[in-house]
C-alpha cells in the first residue's frame, strides 16, 4: 500500500472517530432524545435535534464552498460526490420508510453503529436488523424497483 | 439554552468531520453509505477505518467525561427490529440518511437532499407522534 493509501484511510480513521465523539457529546446516541424531538405530542418537546443539525450545517456551508474552490482533494485525484439531481420515487419511498424507522426506535444509522461497544442489547438488535435490510435492498429489493 | 450547547457543540464537530473528509478525501461522510458499501465489500481499508473511528465515539467519550453518554431505551425488541430493518432499507433506496442528506447534502444545497431531509423528518414526526398515542 502506498503512503497516500496509508494517509487516507488514517484520515477515514480520525474522521470517523471525530464524528463518533461529536454524537457522543451532541445527546444523539440517546433514542429518547430523538424521539423528545420527534415526538410532538410529549408535552415536553426537546429541541436538541435542532442544535445538532444546525451546528453541524453551519460548519459544512463554508467547508462546501471551500471544497468548491479547490481541483481537487488534498489526498486523491478528484472529489468523488453524488451527481444525481433528480427527486425520484425511490428518494422519497426510501427517505419516508427511513423516517418512519427513525420515528419508531429513534435510531438513525451512526448513532446506533456508533453505540455498538456500549454493550446494549437493543443496539445490536437495531444494527444487525438494519445491516440485514441494507443487504436486502442492494441486492434483492433494488433490481425488483423500476429504474 | 446552556444545556443545548454540548448538542450544538457536538453538532458542529459532526460538520468538522464531514469537511475534513470532503476535503482531504473528496468523499461524503454519509454514515448509511460508508457502512452500505463496507457491507457490500466495496472500498474496504476505507470504509472499515472511518467505522472503527465512530465506534471509538462512546469511549473516547468516556475519557474524557468519566462515563459512557446516556442512552435510554424504550422501544421493545420486536419493534426495534422492524425499525432497523425499515432503516436499512429505506436509507439504501434514498442512498444516504441524516449524515449524507441531512448534513452534506442541505450544505451543498442539493435539491435531492432538502427533499430527502423533509421527507424523512415528516416520517419521524408523524410516527413518533403516532406512537405517543399507542402507548
Amino acid at each position: 500500500m502506498n503512503r497516500l493509501a496509508s494517509l487516507r484511510i488514517v484520515v477515514a480513521l480520525l474522521a470517523g472517530a471525530l464524528f463518533g465523539f461529536g454524537l457522543s457529546l451532541s445527546g444523539m446516541l440517546d433514542p429518547a432524545r430523538v424521539i423528545g424531538f420527534l415526538n410532538l405530542a410529549s408535552g415536553h418537546w426537546d429541541p436538541s435535534l435542532s442544535f445538532v443539525l444546525g451546528g453541524a450545517v453551519l460548519v459544512a456551508v463554508p467547508g462546501v464552498m471551500l471544497q468548491r474552490r479547490l481541483r481537487r482533494p488534498l489526498l486523491d485525484d478528484s472529489f468523488h460526490l453524488p451527481e444525481k439531481a433528480e427527486i425520484d420515487g425511490r428518494l422519497l419511498a426510501g427517505s419516508a420508510l427511513f423516517g418512519a424507522g427513525w420515528g419508531l426506535a429513534g435510531f438513525c444509522p451512526g448513532p446506533a453503529v456508533s453505540g455498538l461497544l456500549m454493550g446494549l442489547v437493543p443496539v445490536f438488535l437495531f444494527v444487525a436488523a438494519m445491516a440485514a435490510g441494507m443487504m436486502l435492498h442492494d441486492r434483492v429489493i433494488s433490481g425488483m424497483l423500476p429504474r | 439554552m446552556s444545556a443545548y450547547w454540548p448538542s450544538l457543540f457536538g453538532g458542529m464537530l459532526l460538520g468538522l468531520s464531514a469537511v475534513a473528509l470532503l476535503l482531504l478525501d473528496g468523499r461524503i461522510a454519509g454514515i448509511s453509505g460508508i457502512v452500505g458499501r463496507l457491507l457490500g465489500g466495496v472500498q474496504i481499508p476505507l470504509n472499515a477505518a472511518f467505522v472503527i473511528g465512530l465506534l471509538s465515539g462512546p469511549p473516547l467519550y468516556m475519557l474524557a467525561f468519566g462515563s459512557f453518554p446516556a442512552v435510554t431505551i424504550a422501544t421493545s425488541g420486536t419493534l426495534v427490529v422492524v425499525a432497523g430493518l425499515a432503516v436499512g432499507i429505506g436509507t439504501r433506496m434514498s442512498s444516504g440518511c441524516t449524515s449524507g442528506h441531512g448534513i452534506l447534502g442541505l450544505a451543498r444545497f442539493s435539491k435531492r437532499s432538502f427533499a430527502a431531509t423533509v421527507t424523512f423528518l415528516l416520517a419521524g414526526v408523524a410516527v413518533a407522534t403516532l406512537m405517543e398515542f399507542l402507548r
